[in-house]
């Protein structure tokens, strides 16, 4: 009968992930162990200083390396995350993301970089990104959960998962966007091919990178807050419990604070990879 | 390296019978081509291949400029990048001083690319992220030479085209005229023997061609230097090129000096291309004039010493000049103090006229 007929691919998948789980799980352990350990370094180096110390940093930093707006836009972003009272809860998400985005790109980069040198690799790739996009983000955290239990790893393992399809995306675009006769430049010039690659195509291709990294920094900024749904702690955590008790007050200033983490993250980013001025005609 | 360099001391560059195809079945395009003389369209019906080079073999020799002239579709852009193996030709041989480029390895080819040939483009290619000296000195970094001293290299050859001080702007705060010079002085950085200049001035307005085309030439000819130059403008091969190679349809039909091809097209393709060049620099007294002896027996009352004289090698205009300022009847044309021909005002109008003299005659 057609009513009896499913399509069940979690009855294939689930006793995948049992097997890979059963089979893999010392290779799953020490991925586990390495990212936390990343994480734990990147959390305990944004708390070890008291929450002005790190804002005047963050803001004497972005002062020398950008320029005065994003130092005061960092000020003013951090010292919203102190003033909600949700300081600790800030770093925590923001060391996630940071760890998340850092792993995204570098699965993304080099796989866009052979999407854009090889069609056919473009071709095979195209359709698995788009299901990794169009996949409601919290079913990634089923398996990642499965695979390595509670808690932070699984979180930025969704996350990853997430994060690298626009940047590998744009990154695939930004490389084919370089213009031929810089290309060219390079052969006539004699250069190596790692040469053209490092001083010809990325500098080239950098305003689209650009693009590509906030949107895997935005995009990996809504998962982690997602993640909170499986004990990754940070903002994500405060928006949960001002959900499930119905805590208006509380769930808008973690949102708050999620916004003033992304636009902090987002100009950083930006800021210190334009550092170099590039003048468009 | 260096013993091939001698033996093939006066040529360059030499292409010997290099074809480019693109497509899918090369070879039997190639045969069909060659062999049965089919044209470039039918091949294309037939083979479903893109003829680019047909058959081309040319020698550019130590200190002249070589210039390919071409309408768009022509295949002289091909022929170029063939010629530092940018393209890889499907048939033929590409030597650059003695060296046949196919037999080179990835770090061989490299190394003639940077030292010995080197290549403008119509587009300039500046990196739009590095200031005008940075460009400039962007072949020597490539090759790893220190900053300091890459950056003096470029700095002096910045000063050979008169750029020096823009060293420190980025290349779009420069009109197309001064990058066009700036890719220039790249090229001079890094010193090759050998310059390719795929169409540099095409797009740039005539004033500012003109003058960057005598700059091109005296820097050329002082430097020592030899260039391939493609250009689609006749006028433009005829000021620069010691020799010009006409392509159309990816075959060159005629190689020779600007008055060979001026005087003597090879076919009525080049004969309409030349009908609207001006003969003023071009024609020489030596290809105008008519026998002095027998002129003189048709004007026994002139005598022929008194006439002014000029050399076989003055061309009409300095003949016109000289013929009006002397207000005489004719030019003698005296060579090593020898008489050896007259120039009436009759021939020079004639000269001026051009290839349709015989018909009208």
């Amino acid at each position: 009968m057609l009513t009896d007929m499913r399509f069940s691919p979690g009855a294939v998948l689930a006793p995948g992930v049992d097997w890979l789980n059963a089979n893999f799980h010392p290779l799953f352990a020490f991925i586990s162990r390495v990212v936390d350990a990343v994480l734990g370094g990147f959390e305990a180096a944004l708390l070890a200083l008291p929450a002005w110390g790190v804002i005047a940093l963050v803001t004497a930093l972005a002062l020398v390396m950008i320029n005065v707006r994003t130092a005061v836009l960092a000020a003013a972003m951090l010292g919203f995350c102190l003033l909600s009272g949700l300081w600790t809860a800030s770093m925590q998400t923001l060391a996630l993301v940071s760890v998340s985005v850092l792993l995204s790109v570098m699965i993304a980069f080099p796989l866009g970089i052979l999407a854009a040198r090889f069609k056919r690799f473009e071709q095979a790739s195209s359709p698995v990104l788009n299901i990794m996009q169009t996949v409601p983000p919290w079913v990634y955290l089923i398996p990642a959960v499965m695979i390595f239990s509670l808690g932070k790893v699984p979180a930025i393992m969704a996350t990853v998962i997430y994060g690298v399809a626009p940047m590998m995306r744009l990154t695939t675009l930004a490389f084919r966007q370089v213009p031929r006769h810089l290309l060219e430049l390079g052969q006539a010039l004699g250069a190596t091919p790692r040469v053209i690659l490092c001083k010809i195509e990325i500098p080239s291709a950098a305003p689209t990178l650009l693009v590509g990294l906030n949107q895997c920094i935005l995009l990996s900024l809504a998962m982690v807050v997602l993640a909170g749904l499986v004990g990754a702690g940070g903002l994500g955590a405060e928006v949960t419990r001002g959900l499930t008790r119905m805590e208006m007050g509380l769930g808008l200033r973690a949102g708050l604070a999620i916004v003033a983490v992304a636009l902090l993250l987002d100009r950083l980013s930006r800021g210190l990879l334009q550092r170099k001025p590039v003048r468009q005609h | 390296m260096k013993s091939s360099v001698s033996c093939a001391d006066d040529v360059l560059v030499s292409c010997r019978g290099v074809w480019k195809v693109f497509g899918e079945h090369i070879e039997d395009a190639i045969q069909a081509s060659r062999d049965q003389g089919i044209s470039k369209k039918q091949i294309l019906q037939d083979h479903g291949c893109v003829i680019g080079v047909s058959d081309v073999s040319l020698d550019v020799k130590r200190g002249e400029i070589f210039c390919i002239m071409g309408l768009s579709g022509s295949g002289k852009s091909t022929l170029i990048r063939l010629l530092n193996k940018l393209i890889e030709p499907s048939a033929g041989q590409v030597l650059v001083k003695g060296q046949d480029l196919a037999t080179l390895d990835g770090p061989a080819l490299r190394n003639v690319r940077s030292q010995h040939i080197g290549m403008v483009f119509q587009s300039v290619a500046l990196l739009p992220h590095r200031t005008v000296l940075e460009n400039v000195a962007f072949g020597l970094e490539v090759q790893g030479v220190a900053k300091a001293e890459r950056l003096s290299a470029a700095q002096r050859s910045l000063d050979k085209v008169g750029l020096s001080d823009w060293a420190s702007r980025y290349p779009s705060e420069l009109s197309g005229g001064m990058q066009q010079r700036v890719g220039l002085a790249r090229v001079l950085t890094c010193d090759p023997e050998i310059i390719l200049m795929d169409e540099p001035f095409s797009a740039l307005d005539p004033l500012i061609r003109r003058q960057l085309q005598d700059e091109f030439r005296s820097l050329t000819k002082s430097l020592g230097k030899s260039a391939v130059f493609i250009t689609h403008d006749l006028e433009e091969a005829i000021r620069l090129g010691d020799r010009i190679a006409i392509m159309k349809d990816g075959v060159i039909i005629q190689v020779g000096t600007a008055e060979d091809i001026v005087l003597n097209p090879a076919d009525g393709y080049v004969a309409d291309f030349v009908a609207g060049i001006s003969r003023l620099h071009l024609v020489r007294a030596h290809s105008v004039m008519a026998c002095h002896a027998a002129w003189g027996m048709r004007h026994p009352h002139i005598d022929l010493a008194t006439l002014p004289v000029a050399g076989p090698q003055a061309d009409l205009d300095e003949l016109i000049n000289c013929l009006v300022l002397s207000r005489r009847e004719a030019l003698l044309i005296v060579d090593d103090g020898q008489p050896i021909g007259i120039v009436t005002p009759t021939d020079l109008l004639r000269g001026v006229q051009g290839a349709e003299r015989e018909a009208r005659a």
